[in-house]
């Protein structure tokens, strides 16, 4: 087999969730091989990007592909829903990193994901109905236009409890709702998996943490290489301090420090915030000089707590 | 013929070597010291009194015949000088930039024992630059072996090992996790200290003799080391990922947002051009910033926060000036640009500004107690000696630990630290594979673990069965004439 010249990070394909979520399937034969379900690449758009880490939302070994579910926050994660067409390729993508989730032997699990959270933990809901278990899957989004993948999670999911901030579909709440719902209709669930915003995976872990549920969760603080070098990607986990790089991304949600998790992820606000209002600034000066160009909205930046590893 | 050189006869002082004015320097990226030109070189050349015992290339850890190349260079003729270098070293400009010669090739250097040592690295240098500039390289005649040879991090360890095992004649390839190969020469030392240019010049010699680079491939995680020799058909591999995972000072406040690792500073800076205005990566500007630990991390990451705009930059270090691992030059380098250093002080708390930042550090005074095990005076605290130090970011550079990643992914034997377990050759516990640099032995320098990355060549050939023509030196054969040297094409480089 030839190991060189391992990929370009051709995009073979792009889906439009909403006006903020996007999917890319990036080709990568040996990493589609190497994944496994909780891992996450690291992405450069370009030769003078940044480098963001993003959970692998899906991998298939036939088609040699590996998809990522962006949301477009921050100026490279916008920049990147303009610029990723399908036939153009990403600077670089490096994984997959992190240790795998420990996708257990339990035989009833509670598949929980928020916002971006959703496309992580389809790979850890398939991998626990792969394994035999009885799999309860709940979806949070905030409405439901923002909804993706509803079909994909009924294929591998027992049960689906959908919630909505606003009510437009499923269930009206968050989802520590649905995880309360869930947990009043079975008394014997093993274990929850939570991916979404440090905020919700807090609530799950609070939801849990009364009922002695063992409850997972995958963290998504900052980090430059992913490889254990630079230490931004500290998290205190009880007494002790792990990189969630290299010891992670998985922990246990009633061990970890959400609040430190969620200042930390505050470090680069300004500057982020600072360089995506320059970075749409300039798009729209762009369009000012190209009258046919579409124009391009300035979004609203969501709250940094809704950005799911990077962005 | 010439007369002999005596001590008496030589030059007597050093040739100083042209430095960027330090109040100027400590605001750019550019070198600090500019190199030696041709009549500098000569002079210092003049003062090796190419003595027969060559006390200097013992001190070297990659064997270079020093006087070999020192006396080319007083023959006026660089290119010699390169050509004798070449053989041993591919990385000249790097290592006559970072190597700790004072501990090395200068201090056992025999004008050293009653004058300053002939500056060899420097000459050194001066050598590698030439080549640089004049687009010199020297591919060797390569009969190819039909052997493959993955090596995993492309850092000063992982590059001697490709550099020697190519000239041997195997199929080369390098995997590199990060997007660029250079290992620590790149995201690790400074431009000021070695520019990237220079990195990528040496790199793409080692192209020229054949080895291929592979980037964004994180071994472990994509495929294991198990997996290059059963699947993709490495006959033997080297492991050199260096140690990474720093450590972080164990006291409250070590999470606020103030604090990183200089590795995190200097990735930002140095690889990722966070520096740069065209370049998306942030970093943390802090005006007041206390940098802990003494060694030479910790007078890049320094160096590196007065350039990015710091107005004050200070050095707390638990120990003394004579216990401060960083070379002396570092250290001179950083005092002259401004640096304050507080010697025998510990931090024992970051202060909290109250909004996730740092407004400052408790610290304590330290007094050196008994030898330690490092041989070096225990730094004991001193009780009741707290005070508090205003700065609003902190950055440790005080070691790092044994990277996990290969021990997480491979059946390799591990020490009790978790490093890589070898023998004196280098070999792993898995045949086949061997191992070297920081993965092995903890931190250390460049240079060491470029010859760990030779040794492991040397080694990785025997296993293979390889001819060592590094083994049969001149000396050692018939008729003193080594077939495996001087068997060199030179190539000019297109313009």
């Amino acid at each position: 087999m030839e190991p060189a010249g391992l990929s370009r990070f051709e995009i073979v394909s792009r889906e439009d969730f909403s006006d903020v979520t996007y999917l890319l399937e990036v080709r990568h034969p040996l990493m589609a091989k190497a994944a496994r379900p909780g891992q996450f690449v690291i992405v450069m758009a370009h030769e003078h990007g940044e480098r963001i880490p993003l959970t692998i939302a899906d991998f298939d070994r036939a088609r040699g592909t590996v998809t990522l579910v962006i949301q477009a926050v921050g100026k490279t994660t916008r920049e990147m829903q303009q610029s990723c067409k399908v036939g153009s390729t990403l600077h670089a993508m490096v994984g997959p990193m992190g240790i795998p989730s420990p996708i257990s032997g339990a035989k009833k699990v509670v598949c929980v994901g928020g916002g971006l959270g959703v496309a992580p933990i389809f790979p850890q809901a398939r991998g626990f109905k792969e394994n035999g278990a009885y799999v309860i899957g709940v979806l949070g989004f905030r409405t439901k236009s923002l909804v993706f993948w509803e079909d994909k999670f009924r294929s591998c999911c027992d049960e689906l409890i959908l919630c909505t901030d606003d009510g437009s579909a499923g269930l009206k709440g968050l989802v520590t709702e649905g995880i309360r719902r869930a947990i009043e209709k079975h008394s014997d669930i093993d274990e929850v998996v939570a991916i979404g915003p440090p905020v919700m995976m807090k609530g799950c872990a609070e939801a849990t943490r009364a009922h002695k549920i063992k409850t997972l969760v995958s963290l998504n603080p900052i980090m430059v290489d992913g490889t254990g070098m630079c230490g931004g990607c500290r998290v205190k986990i009880g007494d002790q301090v792990k990189f969630a790089c290299v010891d992670g991304p998985d922990f246990d949600g009633h061990q970890v420090d959400f609040d430190d998790l969620m200042t930390r992820l505050r470090r680069y606000t300004q500057v982020e915030r600072a360089a995506a209002e320059r970075w749409s600034a300039n798009c729209r000066m762009k369009d000012l000089a190209d009258p046919a160009a579409p124009a391009v909205e300035l979004l609203e930046l969501p709250d940094p707590f809704d950005d799911v590893k990077g962005g | 013929m010439a007369k002999k050189k005596t001590i008496r006869t030589i030059p007597q002082e050093r040739t100083p070597m042209r430095e960027q004015e330090a109040r100027a320097r400590a605001k750019n990226f550019e070198e600090v010291a500019c190199g030696y030109d041709v009549d500098e070189a000569l002079r210092e050349a003049e003062r090796c009194l190419l003595c027969p015992d060559q006390p200097c290339v013992a001190g070297c850890p990659v064997g270079i015949d020093i006087p070999g190349f020192i006396r080319k260079i007083g023959e006026k003729n660089t290119r010699g000088a390169y050509d004798v270098i070449a053989e041993t070293n591919l990385l000249a400009a790097v290592c006559g930039r970072v190597c700790p010669q004072e501990t090395q090739c200068e201090e056992v250097c025999t004008v050293g024992e009653s004058l300053e040592a002939v500056a060899i690295g420097r000459l050194e240098r001066f050598v590698g630059d030439a080549a640089i500039r004049e687009g010199w390289v020297n591919v060797p005649h390569i009969e190819p072996n039909g052997f493959r040879i993955g090596i995993v991090g492309s850092g000063p360890a992982g590059m001697a090992c490709a550099a020697d095992m190519a000239k041997a004649g195997c199929e080369v390839t390098v995997f590199e996790a990060f997007h660029q190969p250079g290992g620590v020469l790149k995201y690790g030392i400074p431009d000021f200290r070695l520019p990237n240019e220079v990195v990528d010049a040496e790199i793409e010699n080692l192209r020229k003799i054949g080895v291929r680079f592979e980037c964004n491939t994180l071994v472990g995680r994509l495929f294991t080391i198990e997996q290059m020799v059963d699947e993709l058909g490495f006959h033997a591999v080297f492991i050199g990922t260096g140690a990474g995972y720093p450590s972080m000072l164990g006291v409250p406040g070590d999470s606020l947002n103030g604090v990183l690792s200089a590795n995190e500073l200097l990735t930002r800076c140095n690889l990722m051009r966070a520096r740069d205005a065209d370049f998306d990566t942030p970093i943390p500007l802090g005006k007041r910033v206390a940098v802990i630990g003494a060694g030479n991390t910790a007078m890049d990451a320094m160096r590196v926060c007065l350039r990015l705009g710091a107005e004050k930059v200070y050095c707390v270090y638990r120990r003394s000036r004579d216990e401060c691992p960083a070379r002396a030059e570092e250290v001179h380098h950083a005092e002259q640009e401004g640096i304050e250093f507080h010697w025998l002080t510990a931090p024992v708390a970051i202060l909290d500004d109250g909004k996730g930042g740092v407004r400052g550090m408790r610290c304590i005074r330290m007094e050196l107690g008994a030898p330690d095990d490092s041989g070096r005076r225990r730094p004991v605290p001193v009780a009741g000696s707290e005070f508090d130090f205003e700065c609003d970011q902190v950055v440790y550079a005080i070691g790092t630990n044994a990277n996990p990643i290969i021990g997480q992914t491979s059946r390799l034997k591990l020490d009790k630290r978790g490093y890589i377990a070898t023998d004196e050759d280098l070999a792993t516990s898995m045949p086949g594979v061997f191992a070297g640099g920081d993965i092995v032995t903890g931190a250390a320098t460049v240079i060491e673990a470029m010859g760990a990355g030779r040794k492991a060549a040397r080694g990785m050939k025997a296993y293979l069965g390889l001819r060592d023509p590094a083994r049969a030196a001149a000396g050692e054969t018939l008729f003193g004439i080594d077939p495996g040297e001087h068997n060199f094409v030179r190539l000019r480089a297109a313009a």
